[in-house]
């Protein structure tokens, strides 16, 4: 019996040593990830409910905050835009994405090459991109424009005016096409290398041509490819800031150009309204969190059939 | 059978021309770059004849950047930020990889869920509060707000932890039978096995806060603590008119990360293709 318990002391002994052994691996990254991140999130759900400007003491509201967002025309504004520009980009850079990796899985020299040059945009940064797509597209003398008036004869009042109005929405899908087709290429061309070459095989014997063979082998086999895409690009696609700004030409946007992490950075650093900008971020939160919920959800269903 | 082949050249020449036109589209933007870097202003937008060497090359624009703003200060202040930030990455990253993946310990689940819930959580959801602690804390306009705010991340946890559940647990048991304490399998094992993963995350983050500039817009105010991505904004915004130079800035500022990929390519081609096939 005694020595039952002395056994036991020493097994805790052991446990406790192994404990202390994997905390302090772990505890390098998680001390620097509580406080930086952890803690922080959990203030943001509390600000959100507070009249705060950073500096006197934070006051409770409730859901004032919310109310007020929902009454605010610039707030409503930039929650459209960046509905527009997530459902205008997100289709968008799939299918070109998914196209260029078909293009780029066939036995073709070169793909290595192909593949590097590709991710360039994506690795670029953004302040040296953005300007020189504003000078490609410059009103007057950008070379677009001069195209679209001396090739296709564009009357000159007529020329797009790419950075200011609605076309801003446009331009900012149009860039971050271009700005991320080659990133999304890698993971649909990961994807295709997956697909067993027996399934197309058997598709052949059955007859099938090109079209088919993409609608009922390729699509629903590139499915899980497709969910994880769908939901980084998406939440990427929400957090739009660097390109809005810089593309729309400085901090101070207008309503047609106002983006919804633009509107958070405004109300907090330039206006100190702490708590506001808070729940927008919250409602932020909330929208990636839906985004996430459904495609689990959507995928779920899949994988059921 | 003639036809089938022929079939089969022309399938391929059309490939090969749509994926001419993908580069044209995706490299075109770079050569204006270069190509406006060593023009005058009047030449850059000189489109009839559009010329992309000019005949007296402005090399003089590579040299006039260092001297109009301080741009070798933002170049020292961003290396000295991404060196710091990634090598901070990679050690505490891989170091609670190895816990979460090969270690027993109570709270193991809960801990690991923590960081997971948080891997899709936007930063700009919180980085207001965490604005505010970092003044609390006196680190506003500090170099060290922004490694601290990037060299504890979810996602290279995780990243390192996927790499170390494919190498078997037999492996570790080999070596604490031997008599190796988890300090010795960590680094004489684990790490120099994980070069393909420590080589994925270098990339990551060095391109993420080379590039970043949400964060240094919102910590870094004092001219001399800037990195190159808002100095060269301040930059653009002061000279806006002064296209060739601003060009050359750009062009001098893609070049460090270019290297870095053009350099690691593989590990980030392959590091976006496992962490999106297995989602």
């Amino acid at each position: 019996m005694a020595k039952n318990t002395e056994l036991s002391a020493a097994a805790k002994k052991r446990n406790r040593r192994k404990n202390l052994v994997a905390y302090a691996f772990i505890a390098p990254n998680f001390i620097g990830f509580a406080v930086f991140t952890m803690i922080p999130i959990v203030v943001a759900f509390g600000m959100a409910f507070c009249n705060w400007d950073g500096n006197n003491a934070p006051q409770f509201t409730g859901l004032k905050n919310f109310i007020d967002l929902f009454q605010d025309t610039f707030f409503l504004n930039s929650l459209v835009n960046t509905f527009l520009y997530s459902i205008g980009t997100v289709p968008l850079t799939i299918a070109v994405a998914l196209g260029l990796a078909i293009l780029l899985n066939q036995k073709i020299r070169g793909r290595g090459v192909f593949r590097a040059i590709s991710c360039f945009p994506y690795v670029s940064s953004i302040i040296a991109v953005t300007t020189v797509w504003r000078m490609i597209f410059h009103s007057s003398k950008g070379p677009v424009n001069n195209i679209l008036y001396n090739a296709f004869h564009v009357p000159k009042d007529d020329l797009p005016q790419w950075f200011t109005g609605h076309l801003i929405i446009l331009s900012y899908i149009l860039f971050s096409l271009w700005k991320s087709m080659g990133y999304y290429m890698v993971i649909y061309l990961a994807g295709l290398q997956g697909i067993s070459g027996e399934l197309y095989e058997a598709s052949d014997l059955d007859g099938a041509n090109v079209w088919q063979k993409f609608r009922y082998v390729t699509w629903p086999q590139l499915r899980p490819t497709t969910f994880f895409v769908v939901i980084i690009m998406t939440i990427g696609c929400f957090k739009i800031y660097d390109t809005a700004v810089l593309l729309a030409g400085g901090s101070n946007m207008s309503t047609s150009a106002m983006v919804l992490v633009a509107f958070i950075y405004q109300e907090a650093f330039t206006k100190w309204n702490m708590g506001y900008a808070s729940a927008a971020a919250i409602i932020l939160f909330l929208i990636v969190l839906a985004v996430t919920l459904f495609q689990f959800k959507n995928e779920s269903k899949y994988a059921n059939d | 059978m003639k036809s089938m082949t022929e079939k089969r050249k022309m399938g391929k020449a059309v490939i090969y021309l749509l994926l001419l036109i993908v580069v044209l589209i995706t490299v075109l933007p770079f050569v204006w770059m270069l190509s406006a870097s060593i023009k005058s202003d009047r030449e850059v937008f000189q489109m009839n004849p559009f010329v992309l060497i000019p005949q007296e090359p402005h090399w003089d624009n590579y040299m006039k950047v260092w001297t109009k703003i301080p741009f070798a200060v933002f170049i020292k202040n961003t290396v000295i930020l991404t060196v710091v930030v990634t090598i901070l990455q990679l050690f505490t990253s891989s170091f609670a990889a190895y816990a979460f993946a090969k270690l027993e310990f109570s709270g193991k689940k809960q801990l690991f869920l923590a960081y997971i819930s948080t891997i899709a959580m936007p930063w700009q959801v919180y980085m207001v509060p965490q604005f505010l602690m970092m003044r609390r804390m006196g680190l506003n306009d500090t170099l060290l707000a922004m490694v601290v705010l990037q060299a504890f991340s979810a996602f290279g946890v995780f990243l390192m932890r996927q790499f170390y559940m494919g190498i078997p647990d037999s492996l570790c048991e080999a070596a604490r039978i031997d008599g190796m304490n988890e300090f010795k399998i960590y680094a004489n094992i684990m790490l120099p096995l994980s070069k393909p993963a420590l080589a994925t995350l270098t990339i990551f983050t060095f391109v993420a806060t080379w590039n970043d500039y949400l964060g240094p817009t919102i910590y870094l105010k004092s001219e001399m603590k800037k990195t190159i991505q808002i100095g060269l904004q301040r930059f653009i915004g002061q000279y806006s008119s002064e296209y060739g130079l601003i060009m050359a800035g750009s062009v001098i500022s893609l070049i460090p990360v270019l290297i870095v990929f053009l350099l690691l390519q593989k590990y980030f081609v392959e590091g976006i293709a496992t962490s999106g096939v297995k989602g």
